[in-house]
């Protein structure tokens, strides 16, 4: 069967959808991208879907799911490149996905991600500090 | 065949003299037309019906194609200069006087004759006078319908403020047809500029209901999916009033009374900033 590769880049991970989902893949993708995250302990997750032009409920659904189970895991998640008829079908479905961040292409993706581990970094070091 | 057919055809000078005084007391519209026009366009006609009368009775038939495609370009270059509806069947219908009146010469004392034949012709007549105005109406509302797809086109601009910023300067009352148009062109044009923030301006909408809001509420969450940030700005007064009391929420939205204030946020989110260039170090260091 088809699996999606999973990219790590430094401690982030990097999916890019470019084959049609389907309902199988998107289970698959799940499962291993939660594995993934827990073996690397991964603080970030880009999933590229800027080829992906259809989406239905259950696609949409997975992305929030993702979304959780990386907070979950302590890692942030961003969802680059959807296209303009996608996002359209997922309004109109309903699906306003409140817990994911977006951004318009990988770069700008890698930016915000390293900004939030930047952040967090920060925060740690100065909880450090105060001990 | 019929009488009024023959007869039609033996009198077609006389009635054509008639129906002109007729038009030329009915309808006469000299300010938008000449007599010779109207004579050669009325003669035209009556030649095509006599013609067409010899074959058939029947309207629709293809013996009156000729008349029927006749009228058609009557109705529309009358349209075009400016004739009203009335009157263009009016031009049809000012026939029925010389028609009738050769017929009453013709049956003198056979009145049963008489009625048969002014319905006959009558009724032939007041066929082609309204399809005369169907044609005229559907000129008009093709007019219209070019016009709304003009102004769907026109009223939808994306204007580039600055690299990373778009505006979208909303005019006139949306409905959801509108919408959707301003919402794909608004994403497409994410998409092209690569763009980072895009200012939604309601300044040029007169009402704001639960629907339009919905709808830019639409535009703005799908917007966001695709990684660009949505602002709204333009509100005013009574339209913030209108949507506090349908109970609309737009927590999530960022809002702003004026264009240029969002542009500000704009421009702070993506961490630039307008300065005065007097005093300003660069600006010295030019002048020097």
């Amino acid at each position: 069967m088809d699996r999606i590769p999973i990219l790590k880049v430094g401690d982030c991970l990097l999916v890019t959808i470019q084959v049609d989902m389907h309902d199988e893949l998107a289970m698959s993708l799940q499962e291993d991208l939660t594995m993934q995250i827990a073996k690397h302990a991964s603080r970030g997750v880009l999933i590229d879907i800027s080829s992906l032009e259809i989406v239905d409920s259950f696609i949409g659904r997975m992305l929030a799911n993702i979304a959780a189970m990386s907070r979950v895991l302590d890692a942030q998640t961003v969802v680059t490149g959807m296209q303009p008829a996608v996002a359209i079908t997922l309004v109109e479905l309903g699906m306003s996905l409140p817990g994911i961040r977006t951004a318009l292409n990988v770069e700008r993706g890698m930016e915000l991600l390293r900004e939030f581990i930047g952040r967090d970094a920060e925060a740690e070091d100065v909880d450090g500090a105060e001990e | 065949m019929s009488v009024f057919q023959q007869i039609v055809r033996t009198h077609e000078t006389a009635i054509l003299n008639g129906w002109m005084k007729e038009i030329s007391i009915a309808t006469r519209r000299s300010d938008l037309m000449n007599d010779a026009e109207m004579r050669q366009q009325s003669s035209e006609f009556l030649h095509l019906f006599t013609e067409a009368t010899q074959v058939s009775s029947e309207v629709r038939s293809d013996a009156f194609a000729a008349a029927r495609e006749f009228l058609k370009g009557v109705a529309k270059s009358r349209m075009e200069q400016g004739f009203t509806a009335s009157e263009i069947s009016m031009f049809v219908l000012s026939l029925k006087q010389p028609v009738f009146n050769v017929l009453r010469d013709e049956f003198k004392g056979d009145a049963s004759k008489l009625v048969t034949e002014i319905w006959t012709s009558g009724d032939l007549l007041d066929k082609l006078a309204m399809m005369t105005v169907d044609a005229a109406i559907e000129l008009r509302e093709q007019t219209i319908a070019r016009q709304q797809e003009e102004m769907m086109e026109l009223s939808t601009p994306v204007v580039k403020l600055w690299d990373g910023v778009l505006a979208l300067p909303l005019i006139g009352t949306l409905d959801s047809g509108r919408t959707q148009v301003v919402m794909e062109s608004l994403l497409s044009a994410i998409v092209e500029t690569n763009s980072q923030v895009a200012i939604i301006d309601i300044t040029g909408v007169p009402t704001v209901d639960t629907l339009v809001a919905q709808h830019l509420i639409k535009t703005i969450t799908a917007a966001r999916l695709m990684g660009a940030e949505c602002y709204l700005s333009g509100i005013r007064p009574a339209i913030a009033q209108t949507i506090v009391h349908l109970g609309i929420d737009l927590v999530d939205v960022q809002t702003k009374a004026k264009l240029s204030d969002a542009f500000k946020i704009a421009l702070t989110r993506l961490g630039k900033a307008v300065v005065s260039i007097k005093n300003h170090p660069a600006a010295r260091a030019e002048e020097q």
